[in-house]
């Protein structure tokens, strides 16, 4: 697992190789720490995650501006509300 | 991989299945029975991995991340079984036995909730996963496999921890020479506790019997599914979902929720997530088909088990002493991998047919001609083909961590499954469907395992996060 800043109000979350609970839990971790307006790139492999990340992010209120997906691996960025 | 690459190991693996069932029918008829087992555990492995389906995250999200979306899947898919099940109990074809109802179902249910959390999927999670490539998920497959095998066949030192009690009722059952039913912790377990405790049906518990009309759907089916079910997912909607709902509708303008939105939020929570519950219609109504589709050929060939068969084919090896075989008649899983392991122990010199699992219940038989394992290897190739399919497929390797995770969480299960005769599949899905109220005890089990696990993973990624987020 990988959490680090990589630009202003800009963090990456790698949890690539991680199966669940792990990754969405990570994300939630991670987007408690961010400040409102931040984003968050997270990188996970565990197609089951994006399920409960997109339903955890409609229930908290944060938005999932973009999704994208290649061979197994899913980058999606989130900004906190 | 390219997309070229992708339609061809699909079509490869579609290919191969087709192949296997127009050979095997071929050379003789009752292959038949094991192909229909085959392409209803294709389509379950399709369905899994179409919806994400995974019972661990049905308790476990809720408590983690505050999801409902599986829990309401798996409710969905529980009543269209329990509907399709209703009817054939009603024709009298039902091939469900309820199983003993005590406290033991809650905690092997709580056991196999926590390993279910460490392993990151339940029984059929972690199958359909490992058809996605999940290598993580596979060595869970194998821990839970391998810990089945060693559980059901321990005695020596664990015949210590047997009550007397236990030993005096399953030395009374008299049971058949060969199996030795006091020198085994699971055997006298099973002899003397389970099989001791009350057989109940939600029919039988109103005076019905389970294949009267009556019984099978206001019984089992209204009173043992549609009702607790409906009630839980009120309890999931007030506890996690109402808030955000709300929220929308009062940010939009609205001053006071009135009943018809907490209708409209019950209902916006059962569709939140289209694809798990267009899987759970899916593999609740396969599930229903499939019982239909195996009791139909039992009459046809005039058996009650695939043993009879495979002993009309030759395949007289790994019967249980009543010449039988697993062979459920519905979607099943971890038995079947448990019989992978018994078999190679067995075929090592480790006699795994004197214990009650193998060698009086389900047998041994080889890998190759059992029914139920073709199930779960076509599961694993309908898991395969729609992963491809949405280019989701990805080999991964498991790392040191999650390793560790996957054969604790695997073990835990196999013990837990074995304790409540079944995994989330046998010991709750199908037994709360066909309204047998022990499922339900499974489940309030795995529920309570599920908040450990849970609390015990947000004390670790917490720590690891906050290490990280000091460094960034």
């Amino acid at each position: 697992m990988k959490f680090e800043k990589s630009g202003e109000g800009q963090y990456l979350l790698d949890v690539k190789g991680y199966v669940c609970p792990h990754p969405q839990l990570y994300t939630k971790k991670a987007l408690e720490r961010l400040k409102p307006g931040e984003v968050l790139e997270v990188q996970f492999d565990n197609p089951s995650s994006g399920e409960s990340i997109a339903t955890m992010c409609d229930n908290t209120g944060d938005e999932v501006l973009d999704r994208k997906q290649e061979a197994g691996l899913f980058v999606w960025h989130v900004r906190k509300a | 991989m390219s997309e070229t690459k992708r339609g061809f190991w699909a079509f490869a693996i579609v290919g191969i299945l087709l192949l296997i069932t127009g050979a095997t029918y071929a050379y003789h008829e009752y292959y038949l029975y094991l192909t229909v087992y085959l392409w209803f555990g294709f389509i379950y492995g399709m369905c899994l991995q179409y919806g994400r389906f995974c019972f661990s995250s049905a308790f476990r999200d809720l408590f983690a991340v505050g999801v409902p979306r599986m829990a309401v899947g798996i409710m969905i898919a529980i009543a269209l079984f329990a509907l399709v099940g209703a009817f054939v109990s009603a024709t009298g074809i039902s091939t469900f036995h309820s199983a003993p109802t005590s406290v033991h179902a809650v905690i092997a249910g709580f056991i196999f909730g926590v390993g279910m959390c460490f392993s990151g999927g339940c029984a059929s999670g972690s199958m359909y996963k490992t058809g996605e490539g999940n290598m993580n998920a596979a060595l869970v497959v194998l821990s839970i496999s391998v810990t089945q095998a060693v559980f059901v066949d321990i005695g020596g030192w664990a015949n210590n921890l047997v009550p007397e009690s236990w030993t005096k009722s399953a030395a009374a059952k008299g049971l058949p020479a060969s199996i030795t039913v006091t020198d085994g912790w699971v055997d006298q377990y099973l002899a003397g506790y389970v099989w001791d405790q009350p057989v109940l049906s939600f029919a039988k518990m109103l005076g019905w019997t389970d294949d009267s009309v009556i019984g099978a759907f206001l019984g089992n089916f209204l009173v043992g599914v549609v009702l607790p079910g409906a009630l839980l997912l009120v309890v999931v909607y007030f506890f996690w979902s109402r808030r955000a709902f709300m929220r929308k509708r009062l940010t939009a303008g609205q001053t006071r929720p009135r009943f018809r939105d907490e209708l409209a939020g019950y209902w916006a929570m059962i569709m939140a997530s289209k694809r798990t519950a267009i899987a759970g219609l899916a593999l609740g109504i396969a599930a229903g088909l499939h019982m239909y589709a195996i009791q139909g050929l039992r009459v046809k060939y005039g058996v009650r088990n695939a043993g009879a068969l495979l002993e009309r084919l030759g395949f007289d090896f790994g019967l249980s002493v009543n010449g039988t075989v697993f062979d459920p008649g519905y979607w099943y899983v971890t038995t079947q991998e448990a019989q992978w392991v018994g078999w190679a122990m067995h075929k090592l010199g480790w006699n795994q047919m004197d214990n009650i699992f193998f060698g009086f219940n389900n047998g041994i038989p080889n890998p190759l001609i059992n029914p139920a394992d073709w199930m779960s290897i076509a599961l694993f190739g309908g898991a395969a083909v729609m992963a491809l399919l949405h280019n989701e497929f990805k080999f991964k390797k498991p790392t040191l961590e999650t390793a560790t995770w996957a054969v604790i969480g695997g073990a835990l299960m196999g013990i837990g499954s074995r304790l409540g005769l079944g995994c989330n599949v046998g010991a709750f899905f199908v037994r709360v469907s066909q309204g047998d109220p022990s499922g339900w005890l499974f489940g309030l089990g795995m529920v309570g395992g599920a908040y450990i696990g849970v609390k015990f993973f947000n004390w670790w990624t917490e720590r690891r996060m906050a290490r990280e987020f000091a460094l960034s």
